[in-house]
């Protein structure tokens, strides 16, 4: 089990008030990612849920008991840390069989936890060496390891891959993802990187300053952004948010469309511009438009879209694809 | 980008390297080598490298003038007896600075280290005459104060730095793993500060050993260490420079043994957050 609810959860650091107040409902078994620029309230949040952090109001339950004031150890959440947190005096082994030792598990059952979750985790040669004698990848393997002997409720997981570099965070997404796949225990990570929200989550809660911004299932938010934070946070390249006279004419005060709807041409189309740089990735090209009167826009093109610097092009929004926000940025 | 560093480079460090620490250790052979000879051939000029004939005749004179046991005692009891002193009020003292620190945690550990600034003579007559009216002059408990005083700001110092090392999310780590404050304490938070108290520890004790104003201006004859066991032997005449080596020697020889058998962990501690 791993349902978390947080009723009207409030976080204040002295007269800082972090989280105003929170509401959110987390089911078992579900992969939730917690995403917001730095210093959003993300990490806060997750603290609060681990018990790190004492609430300054509302509530938290796990599995429909009351845990506010639940020290963490007897939350039966597991943790994993941004810096990995391994204990530097202890070998792989004692590391990962650390929370067993606290919970006064016998040595055979003990021992035999430690194997599995080292083998599925390609540790098995590496339990006698210490953390120091380790890579970041295989640390951060350990680091979960530790969460995974617990069986715990609920995994937390504070940033674990920005200590890595990029292929190695692609692949360790792929393995966080594969756990969720086999354990099928609740997750909640933290990041500040959209892609990993979007790969990851089964809901993606967006945060801003404190608040919610949008829950939702990654698509959901790709597709019908709720305000222009959420529009402008979530995809790559972001989404293109024009204003002025080409609003009003949509019945808007901004428009927003993505790069990778807008259709392209040479002849004709909506909005004339010129081409400035282009970043060409291979599989696709990011054209950076001077548009007439609108202001710059990010295009996604085919690999080997045939415009050079200066070229005079048409672009034109995909039908359906443009989101209309008013005044107070919300979502028409 | 490493570089590849040339032979003739390495060469050239080396010598220096070497010049250097010969140039340091240079007096303490010579200390050595001078209480072996006689007095005259101490003095003689130019002096001779290896070749006098060597004696023990010093260090017998020296052993039959003076107790050199009571004196080696005295500076046990005094530098081991200020160094845990001074650990068991500064582990705590860093402690709560390292993981709890105030809003005025910097301005503590200024003023502490400022107290250091102070030249020891400036305080001498008060302290002298507190020692004199509370019986305290020439005992050892009066010295192991004093020290403790003396080098309280440098042992919070270093426990410090070492203590602020320790990151916070292995505590954090530890309670979700289900620790109790017994267990943190224990299982993470001892073994990381050991090595960082064991050289404070050693640190503090070698600068008791050595520490000369207080000890020869507090005490007389009962509790006197053996820095002032090796100042009875300088005289206004008379020779006396082979003598004076000769306790020298046997002064520091414990510690520089001590020094010798921990200087990994000396380094460590002198360079400990310096270097990562």
């Amino acid at each position: 089990m791993g349902q978390i609810t947080l009723r009207e959860v409030v976080k204040k650091f002295g007269d800082v008030t972090v989280i105003p107040s929170i509401d959110l409902d987390i089911n078992d078994g579900e992969f939730v990612v917690f995403v917001g620029p730095s210093g959003c309230g993300k990490s806060t949040l997750l603290r609060l849920i681990a018990g790190l952090e004492d609430v300054s109001g509302g509530r938290i339950e796990i599995d429909g008991r009351d845990a506010t004031t639940v020290p963490p150890a007897k939350r039966g959440l597991a943790m994993v840390f941004q810096s990995y947190a391994l204990y530097p005096h202890m070998s792989v082994r004692k590391n990962i069989a650390f929370p067993l030792k606290m919970a006064g598990m016998d040595r055979t059952e003990s021992d035999r936890r430690v194997d599995s979750a080292a083998k599925a985790l390609n540790l098995a040669d590496y339990l006698d060496r210490k953390p120091g004698q380790l890579s970041g990848g295989q640390r951060q393997r350990v680091a979960i390891g530790r969460a995974i002997v617990r069986e715990p409720a609920a995994f937390l997981f504070d940033e674990p891959l920005s200590n890595l570099d990029a292929a190695l965070r692609v692949s360790m997404r792929l393995e966080i993802s594969e756990l969720h796949q086999n354990l099928k225990t609740t997750m909640i990570y933290v990041t500040h990187d959209q892609v990993e929200a979007m790969t990851l989550a089964d809901k993606i809660v967006v945060l801003n300053a404190g608040r919610i911004e949008q829950v939702g299932s990654p698509l959901d938010l790709y597709r019908a952004p709720k305000n222009l934070f959420v529009a402008g946070f979530i995809g790559s390249p972001k989404m293109n948010l024009i204003g002025g006279a080409e609003a009003e004419k949509q019945g808007a005060k901004t428009i927003g469309v993505r790069p990778e709807h807008l259709s392209l041409s040479t002849e004709s189309g909506l909005w004339p511009g010129s081409v400035g740089v282009s970043e060409h990735l291979g599989s696709d090209t990011f054209l950076y438009i001077q548009a007439e009167g609108i202001g710059d826009i990010t295009v996604r093109a085919d690999g080997e879209y045939p415009v050079r610097h200066g070229d005079k092009v048409w672009i034109s929004p995909e039908e359906g694809k443009l989101h209309r926000f008013n005044a107070d940025g919300t979502a028409i | 980008m490493a570089r590849a560093v040339s032979t003739s480079r390495k060469a050239t460090v080396t010598v220096i390297a070497w010049a250097i620490g010969i140039a340091i250790f240079f007096p303490i052979l010579w200390t050595i080598l001078t209480s072996f000879k006689t007095e005259a051939e101490a003095i003689a000029s130019p002096p001779s490298f290896l070749f006098f004939d060597w004696t023990l005749e010093n260090y017998a004179e020296v052993q039959e003038r003076s107790n050199y046991l009571r004196h080696f005692l005295n500076s046990v009891i005094i530098s081991f007896g200020s160094t845990i002193i001074g650990l068991l009020i500064a582990i705590p003292a860093a402690w709560s600075m390292a993981f709890v620190p105030g809003k005025r945690t910097k301005d503590v550990l200024m003023w502490m280290l400022s107290t250091k600034m102070l030249p020891p003579v400036g305080v001498l007559i008060p302290i002298y005459l507190i020692f004199r009216d509370t019986g305290l002059l020439d005992t050892r408990t009066g010295l192991v104060i004093v020290l403790t005083l003396i080098n309280l700001p440098i042992i919070i110092w270093m426990l410090f730095t070492y203590f602020r090392e320790i990151p916070g999310e292995i505590l954090e780590a530890a309670r979700m793993d289900g620790a109790t404050l017994r267990d943190e304490i224990i299982h993470v938070l001892t073994p990381m500060a050991v090595p960082g108290i064991a050289s404070t520890l050693l640190l503090n004790i070698i600068l008791a050993w050595n520490e000369a104003f207080w000890t020869l201006n507090l005490t007389a004859a009962k509790a006197a260490p053996l820095t002032a066991f090796i100042a009875s032997y300088s005289s206004p005449e008379g020779l006396f420079y082979a003598k004076l080596s000769a306790a020298s020697t046997m002064a520091i020889a414990p510690i520089l043994v001590i020094g010798w058998f921990s200087q990994k962990q000396l380094v460590r501690g002198l360079t400990f957050g310096a270097v990562k």
